[in-house]
């Protein structure tokens, strides 16, 4: 049965426990960084950072929104990485069958590097990144290993807010909605004077990213550009892949 | 806490106040979002918007350092508009007692006060009484001189205007604040306030909290499910820390550690028990006699008799008026007075205010033992770079100790929840836990003393000692034995069997207990209570949270405190849908109650708040040094010229040292302008020697930083990443400017008062990430606990023009 994490952006406080805790189990590298005027860092995704924390602040008529995305690959049912990558080195990225993990596997050695930056170009939310000392494309791996085992995956595990949950897509699926159904009731329940001075309805747009096509699904509160430029994708994965697989068919057939 | 993390989620609303709770306790926002899932309004009310604002529903800027105009204008409120709980105010606080004609209080001065010590004499304070020597009292709360109307009046000058001219908080703000949470008057709701360090590091640290815990009493809120007064408290233990007096004030258990104004134990005993003619008062502190004994029993073993007063003797003794706290150690260790000492797990080359001062300080010592899991600025402080290794005298010697996976043992959560936590790992290298460091150290110096006799070497040598160091016989002697046969009631102890609980402890040496808050604990060979993990619940459990059978909380596994104050004088809960005991058939169910005794009405009833020696919870509270209501004063540097609440600027009896190091600006000093607030941060701990040593946690905080705001940046040229000087008169320190929509200037007092914040965890050992912050801050304190004023000084900002401290 296909497996899915959903993460409620409302809950998370930023701790950077997923980011370090998902580190800590893949044994990485800690990566030099600067303080550059941000609380995120690494600034951006690399080889040694499957998750990474964003944060984006905003002011608002005298209001501050200050927006956590917990970024990670959104194990796309479809996945772009991989039918760009099936028409270099076949099954360097597979998808689980069991679960729906989409999974950078050691063949990716095999890619060259401008083959690596084509995946990484295909993918909506420019995610997996190239190991220059190996040669692999990486990305989260949703903790596979852990899930064949019956454990849920390290971020997961480690959210102790409970932004994070684990398990059957179905059941991910109706959780996010159940959310999105409180919000928007939450912001249409007629508030007394004091309630809307605290509220800050006027600005929310709660929405599911993308949930149809995703094995990760996210639920924001504000508008998604707000969180990070790939937050939500600006092109259908489906047709995308479509494209691609169209591509892909002759050269196969070429290969018999 | 007076309640526990779990319980948080029972609150109606939820004040965040003096914390950063989010960042600095992530856990226990799991508990403020269940608060906000069943509805409740989550205020956070800090000098800037952090990762805890942006999950409450509201935040509310607030200058640093005006906690008390803040909550006195809300004192104000709630008497105005009449939203006290009326029952518990009159039943349980000492809302009617009665003054006696000595206190006043007049411009910023209470009765007592010497100009030529800097102290109170509090026999003004007292109450009047009558003849049995029961405080008189006016229930109807109407009498001018009960505290009810000495609280109206003190808080009358904390209108409005005066109050959002000083903080810097919007009226409209103000009233928001107001109204919501005082709305937890009403009987069947709650409150909870989270507080930490931005309460505590003030020279009005222990008034920010009195005024926190009178306005939960006002409203009923202590007690109950969902309310309390909750100190969050620090991860490397400070719960079970202070409980076991790593404090040189106290003695464990929080007993006053003994002066030379007290030779006797007799002596002692009379000063520090007190004493009440009420019989509905428990005046638990009346039985300190039989805790005292055990610890000095527990101490001294066979050692200890009736005939030596157990060993008081023995004890050192402090100097009454001394101040033995660090701040003033370290002024001693300036002056060349101390040649040696130990320093185990404190980085005081970072974390100590004027740390210039602290570094001076260390190279007048001969010698220096450090215990640290990594190097540190206080091991090395004779490397640093800015001084010349040849030039420095000490001899240190570096400790290596064990991480807390590597050892059994506890920890207190701030909930006092004492829990027991398994050796994971083997100590790596030769490092060892600290409890072996010092029964070795002791062995050793004690083998010294047989052989050399020396001064003074029954002083240690009467003390039992462990031939090793072991957690759970720690544990076992923490909760004390009996030394002889004792049969209470109708059952039989033998020797050496575990005390079940603290009312068994005795005064007469049958007992041991090296803490009474602990005994309970461990009452019986093989059940460490500290070990327990059941999650069974009553149903009426269950709806609290309340988890009894999870670990052991002191004391005697109480997990809500105060809780007869939860339900009214005939025993019927004040909340009837989250009762927190209930009074069934001749007994209490629920919580274990804060005294088993029947609802207060009936003829045996007691008083809910048994630690006051009058049983009832302080509204008016003699007990702190610097005045029985707390006052606004201006932090020891402030932005302004004038205090408009009175004509004292700043806390009459704050504590100063007064080294040539210790330089303060003036009021208003136009050097230094800006205020400075400083902090932790979630990904690294403290004075950061254990986090910068931790790779993914410095790659998710690299350097020195401080946040700003858009507006003062513009002023000062100032760009997001650039690097900059921020100088205090104490010194400087280079950090990154991280600008921020987060922080905004204030208006106060009619102009423009801008407020940065720094963390304080970056140190030199760690290359190119900047040095200690605390470089900056003043060595000013307050008077009841001598915590620095970390939270508020003044400093200026400019771009740097050549980086020293920072590899960019």
């Amino acid at each position: 049965m296909a497996k899915s994490i959903f993460i409620d952006t409302t809950r998370c406080t930023a701790c950077r426990g997923c980011q370090v805790a998902c580190k800590q189990w893949h044994d990485h590298e800690a990566v030099p960084t600067k303080q550059t005027g941000t609380h995120q860092n690494p600034p951006d995704l690399t080889p040694n950072n499957f998750k990474l924390v964003r944060f984006s602040e905003h002011k608002i008529d005298g209001h501050v929104h200050w927006l956590f995305f917990p970024d990670q690959c959104r194990h796309c049912l479809q996945p772009a990485c991989k039918a760009t990558a099936d028409m270099y080195v076949e099954d360097a990225i597979v998808v689980d069958e069991a679960t729906g993990i989409v999974v950078c596997t050691e063949k990716t050695k095999e890619l060259t590097k401008d083959q690596c930056d084509e995946i990484i170009d295909s993918c909506p939310y420019n995610i997996p990144r190239r190991n220059e000392i190996s040669g692999e494309l990486v990305k989260c791996d949703m903790c596979i290993d852990r899930v064949q085992a019956g454990l849920v995956p390290m971020c997961v595990k480690s959210c102790c807010t409970g932004a994070m949950s684990f398990g059957e897509r179905e059941d991910m699926l109706i959780k996010a909605k159940l959310r999105l159904t409180e919000a928007q009731a939450e912001i249409e329940r007629p508030k007394s004077e004091l309630e809307t001075k605290i509220a800050c309805d006027v600005h929310k747009s709660c929405t599911i990213l993308d949930e149809e096509d995703l094995g990760v699904i996210y639920f924001l509160e504000m508008p998604r550009e707000m969180y990070h430029q790939y937050a939500g994708r600006e092109i259908k994965p489906l047709n995308r892949a479509d494209f691609l697989a169209g591509l892909a068919k002759p050269f196969k057939n070429m290969l018999g | 806490m007076t309640q526990h993390w779990i319980d948080i989620k029972n609150a109606n609303a939820v004040l965040i106040m003096g914390s950063n709770a989010a960042e600095h306790h992530p856990i226990s926002f799991k508990w403020v979002l269940k608060a906000k899932d069943a509805g409740a309004k989550v205020i956070h009310v800090d000098p800037k918007f952090s990762r805890t604002s942006a999950r409450s529903d509201l935040h509310v800027p607030l200058r640093s350092g005006t906690d008390i105009a803040f909550l006195g204008g809300m004192v104000k409120y709630i008497l105005e508009n009449d939203l006290i709980q009326k029952e518990y105010v009159a039943e349980y606080t000492n809302a009617a007692f009665i003054l006696g004609d000595g206190y006043t209080f007049e411009d910023g001065l209470f009765s007592g006060f010497d100009p030529a010590t800097g102290k109170y004499d509090k026999t003004t304070w007292a109450f009047a009484k009558d003849e049995k020597g029961v405080p008189l009292r006016d229930k109807t709360l109407q009498n001018p001189r009960c505290v009810y109307q000495l609280l109206k009046k003190h808080y009358d000058r904390y209108n409005l205007d005066r109050v959002s001219s000083i903080t810097g908080v919007s009226k409209e703000n103000l009233l928001i604040v107001y109204e919501t949470y005082s709305a937890t008057g009403k009987p069947d709701k709650a409150g909870t306030m989270m507080y930490a360090l931005g309460w505590t590091q003030h020279s009005v640290g222990c008034q920010n909290i009195r005024l926190g815990c009178m306005i939960q009493l006002l409203l009923g809120n202590i007690g109950v499910a969902g309310g309390g007064v909750n100190a969050l408290r620090g991860e490397p233990n400070v719960q079970g820390s202070t409980d076991h007096a790593l404090l040189w004030h106290i003695l464990p258990g929080y007993h006053a550690v003994p002066t030379t104004a007290w030779p006797t134990l007799t002596d002692y005993l009379k000063a520090n028990t007190p004493v009440t003619n009420d019989p509905k008062s428990l005046n638990w502190w009346g039985n300190r006699p039989k805790y005292v004994v055990s610890l000095l029993k527990g101490w001294f073993g066979d050692n200890a008799t009736a005939e030596n007063e157990f060993g008081y003797g023995l004890l050192p003794k402090a100097e009454p008026g001394v101040d033995y706290a660090s701040m003033f150690q370290f002024d001693r260790m300036y002056e060349g007075k101390i040649k040696g000492g130990m320093i185990f797990g404190h980085n005081p080359a970072v974390s100590m205010p004027n740390t210039h001062k602290i570094r001076a300080a260390l190279k007048n010592l001969d010698w220096l033992v450090v215990g640290e899991v990594h190097d540190t600025e206080t091991a090395s402080f004779w490397r640093n770079p800015s001084e010349d290794p040849k030039k420095i005298k000490t001899e240190v010697f570096l400790l290596p100790s064990c991480q807390r996976g590597e050892k059994d043992g506890t920890t207190s959560n701030s909930g006092r929840w004492h829990q027991w936590h398994h050796k994971g790992y083997e100590p790596a290298g030769e490092s060892r836990s600290m409890g072996w460091m010092l029964v070795e150290i002791g062995k050793r110096v004690r083998a010294l003393y047989e052989k050399e006799k020396g001064a003074f070497p029954e002083g240690l040598l009467s003390h039992t000692w462990p031939k090793e160091y072991n957690a759970d016989e720690m544990a076992r002697m923490i909760n004390g034995v009996f030394t002889r046969d004792v049969t209470i009631k109708d059952k039989t102890y033998k020797k050496g069997d575990q005390v079940p609980s603290f009312p068994s402890l005795q005064a007469d040496g049958s007992t041991t207990s090296l803490n009474w808050l602990y005994c309970g604990c461990y009452p019986e060979a093989g059940k460490n209570l500290a070990k327990r993990r059941d999650l069974t619940q009553t149903p009426m459990q269950a709806k609290l949270g309340l988890f009894p059978s999870y670990t052991w909380a002191w004391p005697v596994n109480r997990r809500i405190l105060y809780n007869r104050a939860s339900v009214d004088p005939k025993g019927n809960p004040f909340n009837p849908e989250l009762p927190v005991i209930l009074w069934e058939g001749g007994k209490w169910i629920g919580d274990i109650p804060d005294g088993g005794a029947p609802p207060m009405a009936e003829e045996k009833g007691t008083y809910p708040f048994i630690m006051q020696s009058e049983g009832h919870g302080h509204l008016f509270g003699p007990g702190r040094v610097d005045g029985p209501f707390p006052e606004h004063y201006e932090p020891a540097e402030t932005p302004i010229a004038k205090n408009p609440f009175s004509s004292r600027m700043n806390n009459p009896c704050m504590k100063v040292a007064k080294s040539d190091m210790d330089l303060l600006a003036k009021p208003a000093d136009p050097k230094y302008p800006i205020v400075l607030t400083t902090y932790s941060l979630t990904e690294h701990w403290c004075g950061g020697g254990d986090t910068r040593n931790t790779p993914y946690l410095l790659e998710a905080e690299p350097q020195q930083y401080v946040e700003m705001s858009h507006e003062l940046a513009a002023e000062k040229g100032i760009k997001n990443g650039d690097v900059v000087v921020v100088e205090s008169i104490r010194g400087k320190v280079e950090a990154i400017a991280m600008v921020t929509v987060r922080i905004v200037p204030f208006q106060v007092e009619g102009k423009t008062v801008h407020l940065i914040g720094m963390p304080f965890c970056f140190g030199w050992t760690t290359p190119g990430v900047g040095d200690a912050t605390n470089r900056l801050t003043p060595s000013v304190g307050d008077p009841n606990t001598t915590i620095p004023e970390y939270k508020a000084c003044l400093v200026n900002i400019r771009k740097a023009d050549k980086v020293t401290e920072l590899s960019v």
